[in-house]
This record gives structure tokens, C-alpha cells and sequence, in this order.
């Protein structure tokens, strides 16, 4: 920071970056140029970058180049390795970036894009990218273990397994939702629905040539496989006008959800290299070419933001999800702010390739940044299109109705005008039926980008491609997490009932194997199908509890940070993680509390239920559910729900006890207590 | 100017690769050759065979992306 000129250009950044959020926030009846979204986002991740993260390694988690790395202590070529940086931000960036960043955006834009944008930002600068890199760090000095390893050695072994049955409700949440993504993109859907069922073969083809015919092409591989993904898109168009392929693809959301529930099961015992690592691959790189494809359409296209500023729904009224922006704006955005499953990623493989400590805010807090980026361009995607047809797509049916006509007239009184004609002529565009109701973001976004590829190349004549690509990409991603997902949920069930099991741990046993996946299956699977058959569309009331449990995951990280600094007497700089902690707890806790609790139904589950409850005493179905079955079923998934919900805060809580008496002890305590490893003198094993 | 351009290419492929959780072959046989001549070093197949099972294996239920 001693050269001028360096300081003289974090000046001009500053100014630059103050301008143009300036005109993203003051900027009132005219459009807003995308551009200055992304002028403002690069200028306040720059500076974060300089300031912040340097002071944080400088000062708080005092990265030591001098200290060696677990990646140079076991080097064996193959879990340890000292890794270039660049090479190791790649595999951070592609570990890190999910489908997450894309949903939560498309989603917060109901209130706006500003509230969204200024989240995000002030999210991943003093949240996000602080518990990566700090977790980075301190599972780099403990030999790159794993955060519920971490947490069980500074915080003790019943918060450890707290934090594991956390990890575990997350993932089958996760996995549930983002199953429930797919089922609402593809649901009517031939086109989709054909192209990512041809993901399968085309992925079980790559599997067979990477293994016998020219084995570990990795590269080989993953071109063939684009190919034939491409040409599957492109004939979708035809099965889709096809009177007698067509109903081979089209299913309702129910008949899909079961398909999804057999696949995962299927996908998830069969070996690892027939599907799941070549699909992968496909995914990997394909995520990796489309948001670096919608960055660049972004710059080259220049779109104005069609969405206000701020939308009268920040008063929790919005039809996409409920809640007042305080707490459910910082719920619905979790990946691309902070995202509590990263801790999982910078305790994992990346800490066992850090080559030196002096790269760890690149790597750790530059790797977050990254990921704010592709938060903010589906913010963007979201916003460009006209507003009347983002609520037309995110609506649920039981708001909306079904028919075009119905829809406009119920979104024009909500002061989006948007005619009937509009939106039949985007769903002809797209090459769909309709385009009402498909909440989720993938769809919004695959239109956004759809809109925005479109005039890069092709026009209005290969929208309906970029769409389907679109929602390929989404689709291909989210099933490979839900194959690895039921994978990892079988192992921690086969780990947890283990310890009163010992014979289910085996996990070369088939009959575990089977098991283990079935039941993993059947925890998700009952989320998805209750997501599926909700009057509520499922994303509605299925995201802000996966919001919850995402951030109550970076809680628990930033609380563990918070114990560790205090630990080695660096109380005096704990705030760092401390802050972002507490603001995350009163969110999680907020939004938990009234998730069960609130009076209005849209909101509490409890309240929703009884509502439900009532009207089925009294005989009454009350709408969307059409039977006296639906209702029963209604009422059941509110107080699931609810009990959900109850578990997470009841997580958090358990932590913040842990975390108080782990602080309030290593404050005492006159010496450091930390347990690092191949520190300097002074830590628990060089004492 | 050719050179540059060469290690950058090698640098775009590693970090591909590393993306799917394949490390370096060549810097892993290196390696093996330096610190453990005495010990058998794998094959580039099953080098790449050990590394996928590692990667989706679900060794302790480890994850190795994010949602």
C-alpha cells in the first residue's frame, strides 16, 4: 500500500465506484443502465479487496508466508498439492459457485433490484467473503480438516455433532429445492424435459469412453459431450412439435417429482464413474462458459433495468415470496452474500492445495467475490426483462390463475402493466406453452439470459434456443448436486446411525448402500413432492427455509472463526467474524421465528396450517387444494415445516450457547488455546 | 512470446482439470520419483481412476461442491 500511484488509482476506484452506485440508487422514472450495476459491484469488490481483505490477513487471521502449508507438509501428488494460485482459484471458483447465486437473486428482484445489489455487496464484503477466507485459513493450519472436525476440536464434540445434524438438514433441503427447481422448469415442458433426459445417455457414453475406450480424456470427454448436448437442444425443438414424441416428454410436476426421486435413488448407487463424474464435467465447464458468456453479453448488450428500483413489495405483500424485507431480503439472497455451505468447500479440498498463506485472501476472500459477481448478473438477467413478466413467471398459480388473459389483468392491477398478448408472444419466443408460474429462478433467468444472448446472437429466432440452453445448463447443474447430494446425506446417515449401528458404517455393503440411499431419498424425496403439490408453488415456501439453513450453516462458521480468534488471544480484531455472526443469527432467528410463528398464513406455517385445519373441520376446501385429501395433506407439510424450521433454530441457538462459553473460556484462559498445527511457538502444540 | 502462450495453455488445462478434481499427472509421477523412488508410482489410468473414486467416493461423506 506504500506505492502512490496504487493509492491514487483505490482513489479513482472509490470515486469511480461512489458515481456509479450513486446512479443505481438515486436514479428515479428513467431506466438504469446494467452497466452501472456492474461498475459499481467491480469498484466496491475492488476496494474490499485492497482494504479488507489485507487488513484481514495482515491483522486478524495474520497470514504467515513463511508458515508451511499442509499442501507442502504431506505433498503426495494427490490430495496435498502445492498449487499455482491461479490454477487453485479455479477449482475454488468451480467448487463454490452453484446454482445458488442464481436462484436467490432472480428471486430477492421482487423488492427491486436495489435492495438485492446493496445486499449482496455489503454481504460478500463483510460476510461472505470474510467466512471463507477465515475458514480457509484456519483449516489450513489444522491440516485442512473439515469444518465439523474443526468445530468438534475448539468448541467440543456435542457442538461438532450439533453442527453435523445442521450440515445434514441442509443438504436434504438443498437438495430438495433445487430437485423442485427442475421440476418447475421442465414441468409441461417437452423441450427441457427431453434435453436434460438426454443429459443421462450422453453423459453414461462420455462415462463408458473416459474409463475403457480412451481412458481419463478428461478433455476428449467433455467435448463429446457437448456435442451431443447441443444437438440434443436443437432437436428438441422438433420433439417438441412432434404430435407423437411430445407426450413422451410432457409430464406435470407430481409425475416429475417421482421421476426425479427414481433417478436419484438409481444415480446415486450406481458406480461413480458411469454417471455422476462425467456429468460433472459436462456441468463444470458448462457453468464455467455461461456465466463468463453472460458477463460478456452483459457488457457487449448494455441492457436497461426494466424493474424499478424498489417495488412496493418490500412491505412483505410480493407474490414470489412473503415477508418484509428485514428478514426475508437477507434469507432469499444467501449464496453470492454469504453462504454458509462454502465453509464446507474451504475446509475441504482447497486448504489441502494452498501453496503459501500469503494467498489465502486471493483464494479465499477473492474466490467470494467472484461468486457476488454471478449473484449480481442474475440480478441483472432478472431485471432486465419487463417487470409485468418476471411477476407473470414467479407468481404462484393460486395468485395469477392459469390463463394469460388472467394474469395480466391481476399483474396490471398490482401497477405492472403487461397485456395478455405479451405474454403468450414470450412464451411463443421461448418455444413453451406458457410461462406463467414458473417460479424458481431458472426459467426467469434462462429468459434474462435468453433476452440477453438473443441480441448478441441470433435475435428473436434463437431465443427460444438460448432459452432451452438456459435451462439445460440450470437443470444439468442441480442434477448432479442431487446425485452427489443423496450421496453425501447417505454417507453422514450411515455415519450418525453408525455410532449406534457400528455394521450400518460398512459402506461397501450393498445392502447399507441401498439402504442409506433409500432413506436419503425419502428425506428430500417428501420435500420435493410436498414442494411439487403446494397451493403455494413450493419455492415459496420451501426457499426461505433452505435460506435459513444456508445461513445458519455461515453462522455456525463465523462463530467457530469468532471462538478460534478469541482462542488465540486475538480478541481485540474477533469482531470481524463476530459482526457478520451476529447480524446472521438475528436473521436466521428473525426469519425462523416467523417462519413458525407469525399470525399471517402466507408467513407462519403454523398459522397457515391452522387456517388449513379449520376449513377441513368445517368440511371446507379451501383453494388451491381441490379435495378433502389435499387439505389434509396441506396441513401436514405446515407443520413439517414448521418443525423444520423449529430444528434450525434450535441449531443456532445450541451454537451460540457453545460459541459464547467457548469465547467467554478462551478469554480467561491467559495463554492461547487454540489447537493449530506447525504453528509458531506458543500454539497448543509447541507450547 | 510462443513460450508465454504455451505456459499459459498448460495453466488453463490444469486449472480444467483441477475444476473436476484431477491434479497435475506429470507433477504427481515428479513427485513420487523424488520423495519415494523406492515405491510403485500408478499408471496414468489408474491414477485417474483413484482420483474419481476420491473426488464422488464419498470418502467420510466429504463434499467436494457447493449446491
Amino acid at each position: 500500500m506504500s506505492n502512490p500511484l496504487s493509492k491514487l488509482g483505490l482513489v479513482a476506484l472509490a470515486i469511480l465506484g461512489a458515481f456509479a452506485l450513486g446512479t443505481v440508487a438515486l436514479s428515479r422514472g428513467e431506466s438504469v443502465n446494467a452497466v452501472w450495476l456492474v461498475t459499481a459491484s467491480v469498484c466496491v469488490c475492488l476496494i474490499a479487496y485492497r482494504l479488507y481483505a489485507q487488513f484481514i490477513a495482515k491483522h486478524v487471521i495474520q497470514c504467515d508466508p513463511k508458515r508451511v502449508t499442509p499442501a507442502v507438509r504431506y505433498n503426495d501428488g494427490l490430495d496435498y498439492v502445492p498449487t499455482n494460485k491461479y490454477v487453485l482459484f479455479g477449482h475454488h471458483f468451480a467448487a463454490i459457485a452453484g446454482a445458488g447465486p442464481l436462484v436467490g437473486p432472480v428471486l430477492a428482484a421482487q423488492m427491486g433490484y436495489l435492495p438485492g445489489t446493496l445486499w449482496i455487496l455489503v454481504g460478500v464484503v463483510f460476510a461472505g467473503a470474510v467466512q471463507d477466507f477465515l475458514v480457509l485459513m484456519i483449516s489450513s493450519r489444522r491440516d485442512g480438516r473439515s469444518l465439523g472436525d474443526i468445530i468438534r476440536t475448539e468448541m467440543g464434540p456435542t457442538a461438532g455433532g450439533v453442527a453435523l445434524i445442521g450440515v445434514l438438514l441442509i443438504m436434504i433441503i438443498i437438495v430438495a429445492i433445487l430437485a423442485l427447481v427442475v421440476v418447475k422448469a421442465l414441468a409441461g415442458s417437452p423441450w427441457g424435459t427431453f434435453t436434460v433426459a438426454a443429459t443421462i445417455p450422453t453423459a453414461i457414453l462420455m462415462g463408458v469412453y473416459g474409463r475403457y475406450i480412451r481412458p481419463g480424456r478428461v478433455g476428449e470427454m467433455s467435448l463429446i459431450g457437448f456435442v451431443l448436448l447441443m444437438a440434443a437442444l436443437v432437436y428438441g425443438r422438433t420433439v417438441s412439435e412432434s404430435p407423437t414424441l411430445a407426450p413422451l416428454f410432457t409430464y406435470d410436476g407430481p409425475t416429475l417429482a417421482v421421476i426425479m426421486m427414481v433417478y436419484g435413488f438409481i444415480a446415486s448407487v450406481l458406480p461413480v464413474w458411469l454417471l455422476l463424474a462425467p456429468r460433472d464435467y459436462l456441468t463444470t465447464f458448462l457453468k464455467i462458459g455461461t456465466i463468463v458468456a453472460l458477463a460478456i453479453g452483459i457488457v457487449i448488450v448494455m441492457p436497461d433495468l426494466k424493474m424499478p428500483a424498489v417495488t412496493k413489495f418490500i412491505d412483505g405483500t410480493g407474490p414470489v415470496f412473503a415477508g418484509t424485507l428485514f428478514p426475508f431480503l437477507f434469507i432469499t439472497i444467501a449464496c453470492g452474500a454469504v453462504s454458509g455451505f462454502h465453509a464446507l468447500i474451504s475446509s475441504g479440498t482447497t486448504p489441502k492445495m494452498l501453496e503459501n498463506e500469503a494467498q489465502g485472501p486471493f483464494i479465499g476472500y477473492g474466490g467470494m467475490l467472484m461468486e457476488s459477481f454471478v449473484a449480481i448478473m442474475a440480478l441483472i438477467a432478472a431485471s432486465v426483462l419487463e417487470p409485468g413478466i418476471y411477476f407473470a413467471m414467479n407468481s404462484p398459480a393460486g395468485l395469477i390463475g392459469t390463463d394469460a388473459a388472467n394474469a395480466a389483468t391481476v399483474i396490471s392491477s398490482w401497477g405492472f402493466t403487461i397485456t395478455p398478448d405479451m405474454l403468450t408472444q414470450m412464451a411463443t419466443d421461448v418455444g413453451e406453452k406458457s410461462i406463467l408460474s414458473r417460479a424458481g429462478g431458472a426459467p426467469t433467468l434462462a429468459v434474462g439470459m435468453a433476452h440477453i444472448f438473443a441480441k448478441v446472437i441470433g435475435g428473436q429466432a434463437l431465443m427460444g434456443f438460448w432459452y432451452h440452453f438456459a435451462i439445460l445448463f440450470e437443470a444439468l447443474f442441480i442434477l448432479t448436486t442431487v446425485d452427489a447430494g443423496t450421496r453425501v446425506a447417505r454417507f453422514m446417515i450411515q455415519d450418525m446411525v453408525g455410532a449406534v449401528v457400528p455394521a450400518f458404517k460398512e459402506t461397501k455393503s450393498w445392502a447399507n448402500n441401498l439402504i442409506g440411499s433409500a432413506l436419503s431419498v425419502a428425506m428430500w424425496g417428501y420435500f420435493l413432492y410436498a414442494g411439487v403439490t403446494d397451493p403455494l408453488g413450493g419455492i415459496n415456501t420451501l426457499w426461505p427455509l433452505f435460506g435459513i439453513s444456508n445461513q445458519m450453516l455461515a453462522g455456525i462458521a463465523l462463530i467457530m472463526s469468532t471462538v478460534v480468534l478469541v482462542k488465540m488471544k486475538l480478541h481485540k480484531v474477533a469482531w470481524v467474524p463476530a459482526l457478520p455472526a451476529t447480524w446472521l443469527l438475528i436473521c436466521t432467528l428473525t426469519a425462523g421465528w416467523q417462519k413458525i410463528f407469525s399470525d399471517v398464513p402466507a408467513i407462519g406455517f403454523w398459522a397457515h396450517g391452522n387456517k388449513f385445519a379449520a376449513a377441513l373441520a368445517d368440511g371446507k376446501v379451501l383453494a388451491p387444494a381441490k379435495t378433502l385429501d389435499q387439505m389434509a395433506q396441506v396441513v401436514t407439510n405446515d407443520r413439517v415445516d414448521a418443525v423444520m424450521a423449529g430444528l434450525f433454530v434450535l441449531v443456532v441457538l445450541t451454537m451460540m450457547v457453545f460459541g459464547v462459553k467457548a469465547i467467554l473460556k478462551g478469554f480467561a484462559d491467559a495463554k492461547p488455546s487454540v489447537h493449530e498445527i506447525g504453528g509458531a511457538p506458543g500454539t497448543v502444540e509447541n507450547a | 512470446m510462443l513460450e508465454e502462450f504455451k505456459t499459459f495453455a498448460k495453466m488453463v488445462k490444469q486449472t480444467g482439470r483441477l475444476m473436476v478434481g484431477i491434479p497435475d499427472y506429470e507433477n504427481y509421477v515428479a513427485h513420487r520419483r523424488s520423495i519415494h523412488p523406492d515405491l510403485p508410482v500408478m499408471s496414468y489410468e489408474e491414477f485417474f481412476r483413484e482420483r474419481q473414486l476420491n473426488r464422488y467416493g464419498g470418502v467420510n461423506g466429504r463434499i467436494a461442491r457447493c449446491c
